[in-house]
């Protein structure tokens, strides 16, 4: 979108000097392109258009044999995708939400006066910086339903905890609340810079109105904090619908099938050797991302315009 | 004009960066020079494998002085899988390698891949039932490591006197057992969901009951005629784990529990009767030397005690690469052939205690093998009271059945939900190898 924008403000001062109306001219040569060509279609464009290719065929990485369609009617017919894309739905609404939320909460805790906030900024976006695997493992080991330092605390005030990970009605759910944990921090830091830029006149304009705490944060921050309201939304939604790292750390789709995900299915299809079928799922995931992603954007990107 | 040049641009640099990869690649196996042989030796990461292969090793460096050999490590499971189907597409696989017989072996393309060993002189020492398990297009691959071994029921004997039980013969001895053992307040069946394999054995351990029924039945259902979910038989594996689930005798913290925490209950006595396969003996042997006398093994039992009989895995086999030549494919056939000598079995039973008889004619198990070894051979000394267990029989496994029997043994999916799951998965393997009829 972005390049485009600009080739065409470069390409119209160019158009009016140049002998040829139909054809623009780039101020480089063409040569100047050549590296970044080269690197993109020979690590992105090649494999994209081969991955598409391949989806069609039983591959067994030693030999490949042109097959249609049949991958993506095994892919629909695999039980575990139907239950693994809505889990993945559900997985990506309830993170998503979840950090806009969160974040948007502890970021106005974040910018307001209080003792220690450079420390508790850090504090917050601390997991962040930590790696997923090492969290994922940890939080298997806090979640034990028998040792788990988790259960054993709420034991202490009598509450009988779940088997987190264990029970299938909670370990999806489980994962999803770690996910939440450890992206907070990037979604708060998003909201923090949101709060910061919102010119101190408007708050200004309202304490003489007489606007209350409340009044400030419905109808100043919440609206002008909107472009970083669209970019969590977006980054979490699009984090959540492909994730598949901690997940695969912590219950590798399990108890059975029940926290499978899109991206933990196309994995168990690449494990079992069976690459053209989840080439083939890798490409429905592609589609699936830009089906709710692309027009998400745009909507949420218009009404920006229009505030 | 300018079109073509980026072309012939683009087509250049494509070139020089697939060179770049073939130079690296080819970095890591240049080092056998002076006439000396270093050579690599992949194994999988369990701790007997591990230990008999450095054994080994040593053993054989002594012998030829002139090789050396390196032992590598890797993952199991479908991880391990992957990791070799990989490297050996690549070309990149190490000089000597351990990998699964039957249908595993068949699926990383025998033919194309590794180097025949029918010439080899150890070949009339190998057992008939391993020989057809390395086995493609009528040439032999593979020579074996390790020993046979079994999947049924490990139990504990001291559990077994004390609450004065006799070894089932049928499903329902075993379920009588159980009532028992839970009425002394000791878990009847240890179940490790956190190691999804280990949940398989209800459904693998039970073929032998499958097959003295039905002798036909892998024929049939590699032909794609017979199915888990409508074969009486074959179903019936699935229906059991449901069941002894359904009667609560599983451990409490089957969901959270690991192979180890399951070897555990079972040695300290714990737990009764852990279905699993007979070569983690070896981790007991490691872990609780003391307690290893008290650990036995007897089949899932079937319906007629008649029948009763162990479901037995061939030894894992090791293959070579086609991409090892020269000074270096002597020396790797020379290292095999040291490992299926008696030598190399005497090698392996001092490095961690054997499961089972060993698959070379001419190897000799010591004195001193362990209770769960000894009852293994029983069986398969026996004849008619031991089947080999399907993935050798038949080239099909799906790779999704650890999951669909954790389900079932959680109570999650009912049985025939699960056989009939399994069926689907299996369907997907059976058109990768490209069989007939599917």
């Amino acid at each position: 979108m972005a390049t485009t924008t600009i080739n065409r403000q470069h390409a119209r001062p160019s158009t009016a000097s140049a002998p040829q109306p139909g054809k623009r001219h780039s101020p480089y040569p063409l040569w100047f392109y050549l590296p970044a060509a080269v690197i993109y279609g020979v690590l992105f464009l090649v494999p994209t258009v081969l991955a598409f290719y391949f989806s069609l065929t039983r591959w067994t990485i030693f030999d490949s044999k042109f097959i249609g369609f049949d991958n993506y009617v095994t892919f629909f017919q695999e039980p575990a995708l139907v239950s693994g894309l809505w889990h993945t739905l559900v997985y990506a609404v309830i993170t998503s939400a979840a950090k806009v939320v969160l974040g948007m909460l502890l970021a106005v805790l974040l910018t307001s006066q209080i003792v220690a906030r450079g420390y508790l900024r850090s504090v917050v976006f601390f997991p962040v910086l930590v790696s997923t695997i090492g969290v994922g493992l940890t939080f298997v080991v806090l979640m034990n339903p028998e040792y788990g330092l988790i259960n054993n605390w709420l034991s202490v005030i009598g509450i009988q905890g779940p088997a987190w990970l264990t029970d299938p009605k909670w370990a999806l759910f489980s994962v999803a609340l770690v996910d939440i944990w450890k992206g907070v921090g990037l979604a708060t830091l998003i909201y923090i810079a949101g709060i910061v830029s919102i010119p101190a006149e408007y708050f200004e304009a309202a304490k003489v109105d007489g606007a209350g705490a409340w009044d400030n944060f419905r109808r100043i921050i919440l609206p002008l904090a909107r472009p970083a309201t669209v970019t969590v939304i977006l980054l979490s939604l699009i984090g959540g619908l492909r994730s598949f790292d901690l997940i695969w750390a912590m219950t590798r789709g399990g108890p059975g099938f029940t926290s499978d995900v899109i991206a933990s299915v196309i994995y168990k299809q690449y494990q079992a050797g069976f690459y053209g079928l989840s080439t083939a799922g890798n490409v429905i995931l592609f589609l699936l991302v830009i089906a709710i992603i692309f027009p998400l954007s745009r909507f949420l990107n218009r009404k920006e315009v229009e505030l | 004009m300018k079109l073509h040049k980026v072309g012939a641009l683009a087509v250049a640099a494509v070139t020089s960066f697939a060179l770049g990869a073939c130079s690296a690649g080819s970095l890591g196996s240049s080092d056998d020079s002076g006439g000396k042989v270093t050579l690599s030796f992949l194994v999988d990461n369990t701790q007997s494998t591990v230990a008999s292969a450095e054994q080994l090793a040593k053993d054989f460096s002594a012998k030829n002085s002139n090789i050396t050999v390196k032992v590598e490590s890797r993952p199991g499971g479908t991880e391990g899988d992957n990791l070799i189907k990989t490297r050996l597409s690549t070309g990149d696989m190490s000089d000597v390698f351990l990998y699964n017989t039957g249908s595993l072996f068949q699926a990383i393309a025998p033919e194309k891949n590794l180097v025949p060993l029918d010439d080899q002189p150890y070949v009339g020492q190998l057992e008939d039932n391993f020989k057809k398990t390395v086995t493609a297009g009528g040439k032999l691959y593979g020579a074996p490591i390790g020993t046979f071994s079994a999947g049924g029921v490990m139990y504990n004997r001291a559990v077994y006197s004390k609450l004065n039980l006799q070894v089932p013969k049928t499903w329902a001895d075993f379920m009588a057992n159980s009532a028992k053992i839970k009425a002394a307040g000791i878990d009847p069946i240890i179940q490790t969901y956190q190691d999804t394999w280990t949940s398989q054995l209800f459904v693998l351990g039970d073929f032998h009951n499958v097959l003295i029924n039905e002798p036909d039945f892998p024929d049939k259902y590699t032909k794609n005629q017979a199915k888990y979910a409508t074969d009486p038989y074959a179903v019936k594996g699935f229906e059991r784990q449901q069941q002894a689930h359904d009667a609560g005798y599983f451990n409490k913290d089957f969901a959270s529990s690991k192979l180890d925490d399951g070897l555990k209950k079972l040695a300290n006595g714990q737990g009764a009767q852990y279905p699993i396969l007979s070569g983690v003996v070896a981790n007991i042997v490691a872990t609780y030397p003391d307690k290893v006398k008290d650990i036995g093994m007897f089949p899932l039992p079937g319906d007629d005690a008649a029948k009763n009989g162990m479901t037995v895995w061939t030894p894992n086999g090791l293959y070579i690469p086609k991409s090892v030549e020269g000074a270096k494919l002597d020396a790797a056939k020379k290292f095999v052939a040291f490992v299926a000598s008696p030598e190399g079995c005497d090698s392996q039973s001092k490095a961690s205690a054997p499961t089972g008889p060993y698959a070379v004619k001419t190897c000799k198990l010591p004195a001193d093998v362990t209770q769960v070894a000894k009852d293994t051979q029983s069986y398969i000394d026996k004849p008619g009271a031991s089947s080999l267990a399907l993935e050798f029989l038949s080239p099909i496994k799906g790779p999704a059945l650890e999951q669909i029997t954790v389900e079932v043994g959680s109570g999650i999916r009912k049985a025939k939900d699960g056989a009939a799951l399994y069926d689907q998965d299996v369907k997907k393997q059976a058109q990768q190898l490209g069989l007939p009829g599917w």
